[in-house]
């Protein structure tokens, strides 16, 4: 058997801090075979990343790898290094960083300095390594951007990142790295902030050049469904540790480790049972929720929020100089229903619009045309013409779940008063019935009252959300609006999150607009789904009825491209391939959309409706 | 880009209007002015030939209109009794106090400004720069915390102090004499190679003396700026290219860290002018500091208004630089808005 490419042996990574050491990294030991692509998986805090940083060795200041060996098997000379052991500014070093092993990273916006060219960023990575002169470099850069799919690549090479969307980003990023022909990459979540047809598609180009060139891949994520279908090998890290590693069958066939088995459980899948319940890794129990009663209220006759044909458009000012104008249409005719006591997702990937969506439905923002209803059992409203008593009752009424728990919760206030304001701006009840309120609101989310007194930052990702949904229910209100409650948190997390999520709607009666990106979660907690693209609803089911058929090119390309964490039922990679599913003009007739129209919905069966471009709907008429 | 500069200068030239308004109501606000005060000196004194003079140029002027036909006039834009002759045409007006025209009172004193300010602008972006660049690169080490504390006692020196203890101790060790911007001799004399020695040589003290406190706060300003970008990803980025640290740094987060400092170009100008002034006073700098000082005090309007009016010019094109310097350095602001 040839040597693998890197052996980790009993790696060791101490970070010394303020508030004393810390080992992130204790006794990993693994092997990287050459040609395979071994995934790295764990949450946040596992010590994935720092492993990553050690075998470059360019972990922070505050980290040291105070044990272990990285020995590096260099394929192209047969010499062997052990990377522990040579100083992280040594020559040898600088020559093996960039040059044998790349890196890529998570967040393709921010790894690339936004004040250089594409073109100088890469050719800069093969110039340090090679000793060749610009022409070549700027020859070669365009050789590899091509390679990595860029469209036009003499014009990429003088392309700023910000010009560029997300995936061409993460593609240059993989130009960068793979210039140099290294033996070893290591991508550290190289998909996680791409939409799931980028994130297909990334994956897609990651595995083929490494059928080209017969490097290593070293994938750290914390998605299994990612993992499945790339990995050939698995290791699992739990707070610095290996809990389980081997073969991707052993792993998904037969997990073997108690922590392994609780992360596949806490995972959102499509083939779920209607009343089957994600198991988080750690429960947390709510006292008082199983013995809660719904206020008694009047149920409205119809839907308790509608959208009619909400439009919206904003004006772009192009260029600095220029003061060119443009406008482009963020939301096309859209309508949704909401029922009481139901969830309602809407799913679409970034930019396609939901996020104005629900900012319009809060009154954020005020629409071109179209109207937002609200019912609260005395006949619908246009949320848009309230005034006065009526909007402030409205805005109680409706509440607003927050993605990010970190930048939604003012880290000067504490839980005491994040929670009370609400109630204070509304001016409802004295100081200690406020107190009595926010206790029991703390105790419905699972968190104990001694956080009261606590600064947020003093909390994890998972409890800050808890809170943000403590404070959002603070006014009873009856509709809350999640954007992306979830996606900033960890799969265990975010099954407690999303267990709390339908436990309240059930014991409180409430009705949910819930916004995402991610299929399964949606899945798991929503009873219709509206899929958006480009502004448009394209289609819009009961769940069952979308995912047993989905009928709209887009919806089907949005849920070939998520990976199901079950080997057996792989993505199809080819099928993916084509791009073009989000172009309105480029969808199949009878779904294609002209710039400037709107086409229309049709109904092919109860609840089940998809949007048709206008010509074949005047000829059906 | 054409049309852009066209746009700018248009706006420029609204802003330089107001700030000519202001700056001629604001010197004209207290009651009287130079020559109704002399002429009120001279007639306790009972001396008439003067006073005829006084009130002739009174009467040359225009004082003795109301204020905003001689702020027009001032202007250039209503005729006075020389005609269109205000600042529009070249003409800075007449300065009672010295009784010559402002041209000539500021004259040279204008160019020292401008040079004694440039030295002080290089020496505190040489001297910062590489100060912050160790220091925040080190953070925390022995040479960040003898760099913060020198730049601590650099702010909170007031600068004429210093001024007046190097003024001392430079005359008692080196036997040399720092104050003005050329040996005596030299004064009034045309320029020679010799004088301008004597003036570099003379350059040294001031440029120290007013840079630091700039000097101080730049350092402290940079290094923060500096430590927020290592954090960044693109840095790790770079680094994993294989970059060695210091090409890493500089090509980077240091040009990242650059951008405030540009955008404050427009600021710096002003603020050197008016800051120096008692650093000037004390070190006898021919600069128009003093001269601004001692027109304010004698309500010699033209002058004042001349030197107020040169400082805003300062700014605005000074603005106006640090907008293009940013948009030719930053893609973002070049090509802004068009993602």
């Amino acid at each position: 058997m040839e040597a693998p490419i890197l052996s980790v042996r009993e790696l060791t990574v101490d970070f010394s801090t303020d508030a004393g050491n810390f080992r992130a990294v204790d006794g990993l030991t693994f092997d990287i075979p050459r040609g395979k692509t071994v995934a790295l998986v764990g949450e946040s805090g596992s010590g994935k990343s720092v492993t990553a940083q050690a075998i470059l060795q360019i972990l922070s200041k505050k980290a040291k790898i105070t044990n272990g060996s990285l020995l590096f098997n260099d394929p192209s000379n047969g010499g062997s290094i052990d990377i522990a052991s040579l100083p992280a500014e040594s020559d040898a070093m600088h020559s093996l960083r960039g040059g044998r092993i790349a890196m890529i990273f998570q967040e393709p916006m921010t790894s690339l300095s936004p004040l250089h060219t594409i073109g100088d960023q890469i050719s800069e990575a093969l110039m340090i390594h090679a000793d060749v002169d610009q022409a070549t470099a700027n020859q070669r850069t365009m050789d590899v951007l091509n390679r990595v799919g860029f469209p036009d690549p003499k014009r990429a090479l003088r392309t700023y990142p910000f010009e560029l969307s997300g995936g061409l980003r993460q593609r240059a990023m993989i130009a960068m790295a793979l210039i140099t022909r290294p033996a070893l990459l290591i991508a550290d979540e190289p998909t996680t902030a791409l939409d799931v047809t980028t994130q297909a598609q990334i994956l897609d180009l990651i595995k083929e050049l490494q059928v080209e060139t017969g490097m290593s891949v070293l994938l750290i994520t914390h998605d299994l469904g990612v993992v499945a279908n790339v990995a050939d090998e698995v290791v699992v890290m739990y707070r610095g540790r290996i809990m389980e590693a081997g073969s991707r069958e052993e792993i998904f066939r037969n997990a073997q480790h108690p922590y392994l088995q609780a992360l596949m459980r806490a995972v959102p899948r499509f083939a779920m049972a209607d009343d089957e319940r994600l198991t988080p890794i750690r429960e947390v129990k709510s006292a008082s929720l199983a013995s809660l009663d719904a206020p008694q209220r009047v149920q409205p006759a119809g839907p308790i929020l509608k959208v009619e044909r909400l439009t919206k458009s904003f004006t772009l000012r192009s260029g600095w100089f220029a003061g060119k104008s443009r406008e482009i249409r963020a939301v096309s005719e859209v309508d949704l229903s909401l029922p009481a006591g139901t969830t309602l997702g809407l799913v679409g990937e970034s930019g396609c619009g939901k996020t104005t969506v629900s900012k319009m439905i809060m009154r954020a923002i005020t629409p071109n045309s179209g109207k937002v209803l609200f019912d609260d059992g005395t006949g619908p409203k246009d949320v848009h013409k309230l005034e006065g008593e009526a909007l402030t009752t409205y805005r109680r009424s409706v509440q607003f779940i927050f993605q990010d728990p970190f930048s939604s919760l003012n880290p000067r206030m504490t839980v005491y008063e994040l929670l009370t304001e609400p109630l204070r701006i509304h001016d409802i009840g004295t100081s200690d019935e406020r107190y009595e309120r926010v206790k029991h609101l703390l105790e419905m989310v699972g968190l104990d009252q001694r956080a009261l007194r606590r600064y947020p930052h003093s909390f994890s990702g998972g409890q800050r959300q808890r809170l943000g949904i403590a404070r959002a229910l603070a006014l009873e209100p009856r509709v809350l609006l999640c954007d992306e409650p979830v996606s900033a948190l960890d799969v265990s997390v975010q099954a407690q999150v999303l267990n709390l999520l339908k436990d309240l709607q059930s014991a409180l009666g409430l009705s949910y607009l819930f916004v995402s990106h991610n299929l399964a979660v949606v899945d798991y907690i929503a009873d219709t789904i509206a899929v958006m693209c480009r502004g448009y609803i394209v289609e819009e089911a009961p769940k069952s009825s979308l995912f047993r058929n989905p009928v709209h090119p887009y919806t089907q390309a949005l849920l070939a491209a998520v990976p199901d964490p079950d080997i057996d039922r792989p993505l199809d990679f080819t099928k993916l391939r084509t791009g073009g599913f989000s172009q309105p003009s480029a969808w199949p007739e009878p779904f294609r959309i002209a710039p400037g129209e709107f086409g229309v919905m049709k109904e092919i069966e109860p609840g089940h409706k998809v949007r048709l471009g206008r010509p074949t709907a005047r000829e059906a008429a | 880009m054409i049309r852009f500069l066209l746009r700018r200068i248009a706006t420029m030239a609204v802003t330089m209007l107001i700030i000519s308004a202001l700056v001629f109501f604001i010197i004209k606000l207290p009651p009287g002015d130079f020559l109704t005060n002399q002429i009120a000196e001279l007639r306790a004194q009972g001396e008439s030939a003067s006073i005829a003079k006084a009130e002739f140029l009174i009467r040359q002027y225009g004082l003795d209109k109301p204020a905003w036909q001689q702020y027009l006039v001032w202007l250039g834009v209503m005729p006075g009794p020389n005609g269109f002759s205000g600042l529009l045409q070249g003409d800075w007006g007449w300065s009672f106090e010295y009784d010559k025209p402002v041209v000539d009172v500021v004259g040279d004193a204008l160019w020292l400004t401008l040079l004694v300010n440039f030295a002080v602008v290089i020496f505190i972006h040489l001297v910062a720069i590489p100060i912050a660049i160790y220091s925040a690169t080190r953070q925390y080490s022995i040479g960040d915390y003898i760099a913060t504390f020198i730049g601590y006692i650099g702010l909170a020196t007031p600068s004429f102090l210093l001024a007046l203890i190097l003024l001392y101790y430079m005359n008692r060790w080196f036997g040399i004499s720092i104050g003005g911007l050329f040996d005596a001799q030299y004064a009034g004399q045309p320029w020679t190679w010799d004088k301008v020695q004597s003036l570099l040589s003379h350059l040294v003290v001031p440029t120290v003396v007013i840079g630091l406190g700039g000097t101080a706060a730049m350092i402290r300003r940079m290094r923060a700026n500096l430590l927020d970008e290592l954090g960044k990803q693109y840095y790790v980025t770079a680094k994993a290219k294989g970059l060695g640290p210091t090409k890493a740094l500089l090509k980077y987060p240091f040009r990242m860290s650059l951008n405030p400092f540009i955008a404050d170009i427009g600021n710096l100008l002003p603020q050197l002018v008016s800051g120096s002034v008692l650093v000037s006073l004390v070190l006898s700098l021919p600069t128009v500091g003093p001269i601004l000082l001692s027109a304010l005090k004698s309500q010699d309007q033209f002058l004042a208004g001349f030197i107020l009016m040169f400082v805003a010019v300062l700014t605005v094109v000074g603005m106006l630089v640090s907008d293009l310097l940013l948009a030719w350095l930053d893609p973002r602001i070049r090509m802004g808005g068009a993602r």
